[in-house]
C-alpha cells in the first residue's frame, strides 16, 4: 500500500523538466475524501502535491520521524508548505505542527491547519505554536488560491 | 430521447436536488473544479465518498452492536462521516451527524441507533440521487451533447 501519493503538474512527454517555480505542498489528512479534495484544489493552484494519511507518515516524508537519522535522505528541503488536518488519530495536526516547528530544517516552512470545527481555543493554540493560517473545512477554491499567494510571498 | 430533452431533465433534476436540500453549495464547488485536466473529478470524489461512507456505516453498526459500546469510537466514526459528507456537499447526511454526536455524548444507545437508522436512510437516498444524476450525464454524452453547467 502506498503511503504517499506524488503528483506532478508537468505535462507528459516533456521529460524531466522541473518547473522550479511550482510550490511543493505536503497535504496531511486521514479522511479519504478530504485528501482527494485538497490534492485537486492544490493542483488547480499549480502546486506540486504530496499527500500523507497521518502525522507519522508526514514526519517520515520530511525526514523528521524519531527513528530517522538526521542525515537521512529526506524531502523536507523540497517542501514549501505543509497543510494538515487538525483531528487525526495518533498524532493531531497540532502535534505535527509542534514537531515541525522544533526542527531546525523545517521550522520556517509555513504550516496551515484545517479543521471542520470552529473552536477559538483550538485556533489560538495553533496560531501560538506558529501556524501560518487556520482554515475551516470544507476548503474552497478561493481558500487555496489565497494560500498559494502566501506561499509565494514566503519564498521571497 | 433527444439531447435537448435530456439536458433539460438534467438541469431540472439538479435544481431539485439543491432545492430539496440533498446537495449544498459545496457540491457546486466540486463541479466548478472539474475541467479538461480533471474531467471525472466529481464522479471520482463522489465514489470515494460512497466507499468511505459505506465503510463507516458498517463500522458504526458494529460499534453499536457491542455489549460495551465505545461511544468515543462511535463519535470518531460520525466525525469522519460528517467530514466527508460536508466536503462533497451531501447536506442531509451531514445534518444527521450533529444530533448523532450529541447522542454519543449522552451515551444513549437507543437514540444512537435511531440516528444511525436515519443516516443510513439519508445516505441511500443521496447515493441514489447522485447515481441517477451521473446516469443522466452519461446519456447526454452518449447522445452527443454537452453537460449543462448549473449555477
Amino acid at each position: 500500500m502506498e503511503m504517499f501519493a506524488n503528483s506532478s503538474s508537468i505535462s507528459k512527454g516533456m521529460g524531466e523538466v522541473v518547473a522550479s517555480d511550482e510550490p511543493h505542498v505536503l497535504a496531511v489528512d486521514d479522511n479519504l475524501v478530504d485528501r482527494k479534495l485538497v490534492e485537486i484544489l492544490l493542483k488547480k493552484s499549480s502546486c506540486k502535491v504530496t499527500t500523507a494519511e497521518d502525522g507519522l507518515r508526514a514526519l517520515e516524508y520530511l525526514g523528521l520521524a524519531a527513528h530517522q537519522d538526521s542525515s537521512a535522505n529526506s524531502n523536507g528541503s523540497k517542501v514549501n508548505m505543509i497543510i494538515t488536518d487538525y483531528c487525526m488519530p495518533g498524532m493531531t495536526g497540532y502535534e505535527l505542527l509542534k514537531k515541525i516547528k522544533e526542527s531546525s530544517m523545517m521550522k520556517d516552512v509555513p504550516v496551515v491547519i484545517m479543521s471542520s470545527e470552529n473552536i477559538p481555543t483550538r485556533i489560538n493554540q495553533c496560531m501560538e505554536e506558529g501556524a501560518q493560517i487556520f482554515m475551516l473545512k470544507p476548503l474552497k477554491h478561493s481558500d487555496v488560491e489565497r494560500l498559494r499567494c502566501q506561499i509565494m510571498q514566503c519564498r521571497g | 430521447m433527444e439531447v435537448g430533452q435530456l439536458q433539460r431533465s438534467f438541469v431540472e433534476y439538479m435544481a431539485s436536488l439543491f432545492r430539496e436540500g440533498f446537495l449544498d453549495a459545496q457540491f457546486s464547488q466540486l463541479q466548478q473544479l472539474q475541467d479538461d485536466s480533471n474531467p471525472d473529478f466529481v464522479v471520482e470524489v463522489v465514489s470515494l465518498f460512497f466507499e468511505d461512507s459505506e465503510r463507516l456505516l458498517n463500522d458504526l453498526t458494529m460499534a453499536l452492536d457491542q455489549p460495551n459500546v465505545d461511544f468515543k469510537q462511535v463519535d470518531a466514526h460520525v466525525h469522519q462521516l460528517k467530514g466527508s459528507s460536508s466536503s462533497v456537499g451531501a447536506q442531509r447526511v451531514k445534518n444527521c451527524c450533529v444530533p448523532f454526536r450529541n447522542c454519543c455524548e449522552e451515551q444513549n444507545i437507543e437514540t444512537c441507533l435511531r440516528c444511525l437508522q436515519q443516516i443510513k436512510q439519508e445516505y441511500l437516498l443521496v447515493k441514489n440521487k447522485l447515481q441517477t444524476l451521473f446516469e443522466l450525464e452519461q446519456q447526454i454524452v452518449a447522445a452527443g451533447g454537452a453537460i449543462p453547467m448549473v449555477q
